[in-house]
């Protein structure tokens, strides 16, 4: 374990920063944090979250794949990745680092995907415990511990000071290289972390329960009366797809760049109506068919094919952003029997 | 904050449902927290007694759901009307766009809606609960262990600040007391904007625009936006696109949307409301509303059904095109 002064913080940055560019939280001209490059100047923000979850970083809303160039008959195909240089995302909470073992469970099993493989192995991630979480959070229902989150290095933030733990070999390699860390005991962390979890405890959420979720239930829940209320109002929109940390649809398409052909790949949301469209048209016709989708995919397909790890990571993003708070605690709570009244 | 009560809208409602004037109940229901309320359809008077909700966080304008419920529902939907709404009301009516037989309409007054974000700001996160006090919101969170006054005032939501209106221009039955129309200023923000040089002005849309995640959340809630198939969502359109290809785009999007919406726009304020990325969408559409005042008059979408809104009228007093462009030197 070692610690530095809160006061310090910047200047553990600046050295982090060169051995490899820091991303990290920061307030906007509107009071909310996003992810930016760090800067001289740039104060680590006390808000609990992003409003964009981390996922950007290895599965970005927009990528171009590849470029063609055609001459004649022949077609050029060219790779226009650039991804060759290692980064520090500081300041990621537990949600959001549980969101990248999820997305490694689709995108890193055959096939592979390399675009995302290459970032990932790029990636240095340093998590911090949340002292302060909110009403929306229930991470505790899928086995996250807020008070001490995965990651390459894990922070813990008091009012003096900022305690630093490698947790991977990758971490540690970083941390020996920032001078001005000293060492010491794990006393401070531990009355921390204590008194995190005094807090979750209290959360709203804290009792969200899974039980009624999971493999096996497809038949169970897929024809439920209560889809058709829990969808109702729902406005199709792609807010709830767009701020997820684990969501990983994405289409392929293609544009003119005027001396060639780009292709890239956004963000997909099975909230759109054109999502997953084929030749046959569109596979889910109504909104309630597309809004079953999103949460049968969190709580029951993912995990029958994840060892029985869901697709959810409890950051409250979608509660805080819905526009009309529908959310998937509303409808675990619905579908979810007894255990969740 | 609200004079009207819970009580006498469910009251209404359940009298309603009872006496067979509607068969359902557009309104609020109850979440998980005091603020998370969500637009939903009741259909009797136990499920109004249990979920229905009425308190300072039912911003939603419900005008729009209008469209699908009158168009699948046998009987009539009772809604509730804010002023705000109600202007919305009448513009979807003006352009056809539902079956008024179908829908009995109560208004109901309106003292303008909190907006969370600014409590949070004041408060911060961990809230348990929220009641209201007179002016006051009175907020426990799991962090104090009393609970934080909030003057109601100070956490209005941008579009209540600015209200408009506080009178119903439609409705079947009205609940409480009417109000008037109210001399807002909500062209303060645009006027700023106006007094931007180019280059300030179009680093100002840049970094808000820039924060677009393309969730289309603003073109779905929008009451003017009621296409059937929006050219966005056509894949065979040419321009339908989940994600910007460049920055280019993701302005145009917007302003292409404001276009479509101009002279149409009753300024209800849903965009801002529900954009994720906090982008000031309204002040697009006002900026269409105050050089359609400036152009040709005081004009207000939605004020009556069947209005002839400028930009699709004719009449001799009409600006000539001209003049808009001279106006460019003053950087208007």
């Amino acid at each position: 374990m070692r610690k530095c002064l809160v006061e310090d913080i910047n200047s553990v940055l600046a050295q982090i920063n060169k051995a490899a560019k820091v991303y990290l939280p920061v307030d906007g001209t509107d009071g909310k944090a996003r992810f930016e490059e760090w800067a001289e100047g740039k104060e680590w923000s006390n808000a609990l979250n992003t409003e964009r979850s981390a996922k950007d970083f290895f599965f970005p809303q927009t990528e171009n794949l590849m470029e063609f160039k055609t001459e004649g008959k022949n077609i050029e195909i060219i790779d226009i990745r650039s991804d060759k240089d290692d980064f520090v995302i500081f300041g990621v909470r537990g949600c959001d680092v549980r969101s990248f073992d999820i997305l490694d469970r689709v995108f890193l099993v055959e096939p592979i995907d390399s675009f995302y493989k290459a970032r990932r192995e790029h990636g240095i991630i340093i998590s911090v415990a949340c002292g302060r979480p909110s009403e929306t959070c229930f991470c505790g229902a899928f086995g996250i511990d807020a008070s001490n989150p995965a990651g390459d290095v894990t922070v813990w933030r008091t009012k003096e000071a900022v305690y630093w733990q490698s947790n991977t070999d990758k971490g540690e390699e970083l941390l020996k290289k920032v001078e001005g860390l000293t060492d010491c005991d794990e006393a401070a962390v531990e009355e921390e972390k204590a008194k995190i979890k005094k807090i979750m405890d209290k959360l709203p959420l804290a009792n969200l329960s899974t039980e009624d979720f999971g493999a096996g239930k497809t038949m169970e829940l897929f024809d439920s009366d209560k889809w058709k209320d829990l969808s109702e109002s729902c406005l199709g929109c792609g807010t709830c797809t767009f701020v997820c940390p684990t969501c990983q649809c994405y289409d392929i398409k293609e544009f003119n760049a005027g001396k060639g052909v780009v292709r890239f790949r956004c963000w997909d949301s099975c909230m759109y109506s054109d999502f997953t469209q084929m030749s046959a048209g569109q596979p889910r016709l109504s909104q309630l068919e597309r809004f079953r989708q999103r949460f049968m995919h969190k709580l029951v397909y993912y995990p029958e094919r994840n060892d029985g790890i869901y697709g959810c990571v409890g950051c409250g993003r979608c509660l805080a952003k819905c526009p009309i708070s529908m959310n998937i605690v509303k409808v675990m709570k619905s579908l979810g029997g007894k255990d969740n009244e | 904050m609200q004079k009207i009560t819970l009580e006498s809208l469910v009251e209404k409602a359940v009298s309603l449902l009872e006496n067979g004037t509607v068969t359902s109940v557009l309104g609020w229901k109850k979440g998980e927290f005091d603020y998370d309320i969500t637009p939903a359809v009741f259909e009797s008077a136990d499920e109004l007694k249990k979920d229905f909700v009425w308190n300072d966080f039912c911003g939603a304008n419900f005008s729009k759901y209008l469209v699908s419920k009158t168009c699948k529902s046998e009987g009539k939907i009772l809604v509730f009307l804010k002023p705000c709404d109600t202007y919305s009301f009448n513009q979807l009516l003006t352009e056809h766009r539902f079956d008024r037989e179908k829908v009995y309409a109560v208004g109901i007054p309106c003292e303008g809606m909190a907006d969370i974000n600014k409590v949070k700001e004041v408060v911060g996160d961990g809230i348990s609960k929220i009641e209201s006090n007179g002016d006051d919101l009175v907020v426990t969170t799991i962090y104090e262990d009393a609970p934080v006054k909030v003057t109601c005032k100070d956490v209005l939501a941008e579009r209540c600040v600015n209200c408009k209106s506080k009178r119903h221009v439609a409705y079947d039955e009205l609940l409480g007391e009417e109000g008037e129309v109210i001399a807002s200023e909500r062209f303060d923000e645009v006027e700023r904007l106006e007094k931007m040089t180019p280059e300030e002005r179009f680093a100002f849309w840049q970094n808000e625009l820039s924060k677009c995640i393309r969730c289309n959340a603003c073109r779905d809630v929008c009451p003017a936006c009621t296409c059937e198939k929006c050219v966005f969502d056509n894949p065979n359109s040419g321009v339908e696109n989940k994600a910007a290809s460049n920055s280019f785009e993701e302005k145009m999007f917007h302003i292409i949307r404001a276009f479509h919406v101009a002279g149409r726009c009753t300024d209800c304020g849903e965009c801002s409301r529900v954009c994720p990325q906090n982008i000031p969408l309204h002040l697009l559409n006002r900026k269409f509303i105050k050089d359609i005042n400036e152009f040709y008059g005081e004009y207000q979408a939605g004020a009556e059904v069947g209005l002839r809104a400028p930009l699709v009228d004719y009449t001799l007093e009409d600006l000539e095109p001209g003049e808009v462009f001279d106006r460019r030197d003053n950087n208007a």
